[in-house]
């Protein structure tokens, strides 16, 4: 009898704790993509602490990473993330336009079309570089196989694709002559893995192709985790400039009454210490000045061409070169 | 519907059967229905006849029946073993043979290119001596397939040599049977049913095929694009529509081909005289 009365006890102690617990801290749902798990996992200890100190608040802050579409497409089927942090725009458009959940116009709340940090499309090759590859126009050689992920599953190989082509146009002046190009470089590549982490493990562990484009950010943590006695990571002139925006998802946020902490978390990624911070983790910085020179300094000096510039935006970038019958399906049409 | 039944019990069986049936199987397929229903006809006929749907569409039915086709004969001959003859270790191979079914199949995937591949452990011996590469071809596909259904045929066709009583055998040779003939004449033809059945089970689980497929395909448009990743990549593109129109043709075809597989069987136990 006493056992049972204890064990009552804990559990009504245990139950208490637990909703006490749920009453007491706000919670706050990051939706974001793949390679930015190391970053959000700092960013978020400083960000707790920070308003902490300035609120006396404890908040708790949850992470869901995955493919950049897949994300979307789950937010869409309703998984409720109070702010998105991730890849390209067009994912966040198509959540806008489909569940109504925040604002069309989105992109014009936070500086820098709410990219608080960059990104760019890097070479990836083996140590000393046996292929010699120094630009984009060795990626079509004969006997260079390219490893890149499917763009119709991938939004970081929407990038690369869209850095390829926009290399192209630029140097030879032309649409058609870059779509020549892109369909030269595609004939490299021996491998579409479904996602860049997929083509990651292809190019890493398999030792499969001579060059593997990638994020900027993935090409550094590659090349630490592994050891820099394996990769040289290769800079080309000119590649994209990846804009990786976040919002807050208004309606979710409403919702749950997270909005000013939602906006608080989103703000705090353009201070200095969320600049700085993002720099650590090998994204560009919206405002360089607040981040450690040391960490600027692994940053080589390229072009960035923007998708808005090249292709006039994503929505029509998504439509001319990645949806049913576009440049992509046509460039691996038989002949 | 009849005032009694023999079996007791037949009203909660069937309410039960009716309810679970709903509730895990058909008002899923109607939603899919009801989305491809969004598409006019016009759209449905263009989405399937494109040239890389279609291409897509033979990959992964010829994948899936040839690895059904392996993974039959070979299952074949593994439960044959297993049933027929005792050696050391017996028990745990036996346990060896499920673990297809439990293992994540993206681990299986995984697993299966590093090792097919042109650099992994086997994959290299097989590009030296067979000049073939496995891994990122749709060889590869086959392989993945195979792994995944190799566990059905195994298991249906076990139970039923279990309960062959080799009385027949014996029958057969006391009559002046040679072993081939046993084989051909006495045990074939009980046995076929069973693995017919084990070949429809890794042919539909096959087809479906995502999680270990896609890590080893290579998924080249026109040449190693399984279905399910066509349809994967009509969600990127937020094409719901689409892509459960694919999906329907998918389990129609399959729906036929398990149905044709499950008229030949009924045929076989008629011919064979059982029931």
């Amino acid at each position: 009898m006493k056992l049972i009365t204890l064990a009552k006890t804990v559990i009504l102690i245990v139950a208490l704790s637990v909703s006490f617990q749920v009453i007491a801290d706000r919670t706050l749902l990051n939706v974001s993509y793949d390679p930015t798990r190391e970053f959000y996992q700092e960013y978020n200890k400083a960000f707790i602490k920070d308003w902490k100190e300035k609120t006396g608040e404890d908040v708790q802050i949850q992470q869901s990473h995955g493919g950049a579409g897949k994300q979307a497409r789950a937010v869409i089927d309703g998984l409720e993330a109070d702010v998105l942090t991730l890849a390209l725009s067009y994912d966040i458009d198509q959540i806008a336009a489909k569940t109504g959940k925040l604002d069309k116009s989105w992109q014009k709340r936070l500086p820098n079309n709410s990219a608080p940090y960059t990104s760019t499309i890097v070479f990836l090759v083996r140590k000393g570089n046996p292929k010699g590859v120094t630009d984009w126009t060795d990626l079509v050689k004969e006997g260079v196989a390219v490893i890149t992920p499917n763009p119709k599953t991938s939004g970081g190989a929407r990038y690369n694709y869209l850095a390829a082509w926009a290399f192209a146009e630029k140097k030879y002046g032309n649409k058609e002559a870059a779509k020549d190009f892109v369909k030269k470089l595609y004939k490299n590549v021996p491998i579409l893995d479904s996602g860049a982490r997929g083509s990651t493990t292809t190019f890493v562990q398999r030792g499969i192709g001579d060059v593997l484009l990638a994020w900027e950010n993935e090409a550094f943590l590659a090349v630490n985790q592994l050891g820099p006695d394996q990769f040289d990571i290769i800079v080309p002139q000119t590649s994209i400039l990846a804009e990786t925006p976040v919002t807050v998802l208004d309606k979710v946020a409403e919702k749950s009454g997270t909005r000013d902490l939602a906006e608080a978390y989103l703000n705090h990624l353009y201070s200095p210490v969320g600049q700085k911070l993002a720099a650590k983790y090998y994204y560009r910085p919206f405002k360089p000045e607040f981040a450690d020179p040391k960490d600027l300094a692994r940053f080589p000096k390229l072009e960035r061409v923007s998708v808005d510039e090249i292709f006039g935006g994503w929505e029509k970038a998504q439509a001319t070169h990645f949806a049913d019958g576009g440049t992509f399906d046509e460039i691996y049409a038989p002949q | 519907m009849p005032q009694s039944h023999i079996m007791p019990g037949f009203r909660p069986a069937i309410s039960f059967t009716l309810v679970y049936l709903s509730l895990i199987v058909l008002i899923p397929l109607s939603a899919m229905l009801l989305k491809t229903f969004q598409l006019s006809w016009d759209e449905f006929w263009a989405i399937l006849t494109n040239q890389r749907v279609i291409a897509s569409f033979r990959v992964t039915f010829v994948s899936a029946l040839s690895a059904a086709a392996v993974a039959g004969i070979f299952g074949f001959i593994i439960a044959w073993t297993l049933v027929r003859y005792p050696f050391p270790g017996k028990r745990l191979f036996d346990a060896l043979i499920d673990l297809p079914f439990a293992l994540p199949t993206a681990v299986a995937g995984i697993v299966l290119a590093t090792i097919y591949q042109p650099n992994g452990v086997i994959g290299k011996l097989v590009l030296a001596v067979f000049g073939v590469q496995i891994a990122y071809k749709p060889l590869g596909i086959v392989f993945a397939m195979i792994f995944i259904g190799l566990p059905f045929v195994v298991r249906t066709i076990e139970p039923v040599l279990q309960e062959f009583d080799t009385a027949m055998e014996e029958a057969a040779a006391s009559l002046g049977a040679n072993r081939l003939q046993t084989f051909i004449k006495v045990i074939l033809p009980n046995i076929l049913p069973a693995a017919l059945t084990g070949f429809a089970l890794a042919f539909a689980r096959a087809v479906g095929e995502y999680g270990s497929v896609i890590f080893i395909a290579g998924n080249m448009p026109y040449i190693s694009e399984i279905v399910p990743l066509l349809i994967i990549t009509k969600l990127e593109q937020y094409d719901y529509a689409g892509a459960t129109a694919i999906g329907l043709v998918m389990l129609i075809l399959s729906f036929i081909l398990l149905l044709l597989i499950n008229l030949l069987q009924g045929w076989l136990r008629r011919r064979n005289g059982q029931l």
